[in-house]
């Protein structure tokens, strides 16, 4: 799930843009919310995961981080284990 | 901006410099303002602030040992809470222990 500025088809905000790239690159299912169009919900996801800017990126409900974390971890291998993961269990259920 | 006199003296690139130092007793600080990079940002535009809004910024502390990447990237943003409410959108920020330099 990314909270971000726009829509991964139209991202509103450079690193909206780069941290939606990055997520497509693995080709998991990808859940995106437009924090521009909902105040209400920018001010509960900021106070709920305790970090100020967008976009926020969670994987199954686990907080990661901004556009710099993810960035972070797509190039130390990090994300591709940790989404790897998600794609094992995945298969396993279906 | 007669009230924001005072805070207009210094910049915010001076404001973030002395807030992440005195808060992380940063051994190295480097700041620097992208906001020009930004400057079509419809977020940026909306606020009225013209420029200090973007910036990368890489600390290296002592206090970020034994600290996730998240945490680290916490330490920063809290010590700029007020810089954030008052038109800071974004950070980059680089945050390394003083060890993890020493590395590379």
């Amino acid at each position: 799930m990314i909270y971000m500025k726009g829509v991964p088809e139209f991202p509103q905000c450079g690193f909206s843009s780069l941290a939606v790239r990055v997520l497509k690159h693995y080709n998991v299912p990808l859940s995106a919310r437009n924090i521009l169009e909902d105040p209400e919900l920018k001010a509960a996801v900021k106070s709920y995961s305790h970090w100020p800017t967008f976009p926020q990126i969670f994987i199954q409900g686990e907080f990661i981080g901004g556009s710099d974390i993810i960035m972070n971890m797509h190039q130390s291998g990090e994300l591709k284990e940790k989404l790897k993961d998600i794609a094992a269990n995945r298969d396993k259920t279906a | 901006m007669g009230s924001r006199a005072a805070n207009a003296m210094l910049s915010r690139a001076q404001r973030i410099k002395s807030k992440l130092q005195s808060a992380l007793e940063a051994s190295l600080l480097e700041i620097d303002d992208v906001s020009h990079r930004h400057a079509g940002h419809a977020a940026v535009r909306a606020s009225g602030s013209a420029g200090e809004t973007h910036f990368n910024v890489k600390v290296v502390s002592a206090k970020f040992d034994g600290k996730t990447l998240v945490n680290r990237h916490r330490m920063v943003y809290d010590a700029l809470t007020d810089e954030l409410q008052s038109g800071l959108h974004a950070l980059s920020i680089v945050a390394k222990t003083p060890q993890e330099i020493a590395k590379k």
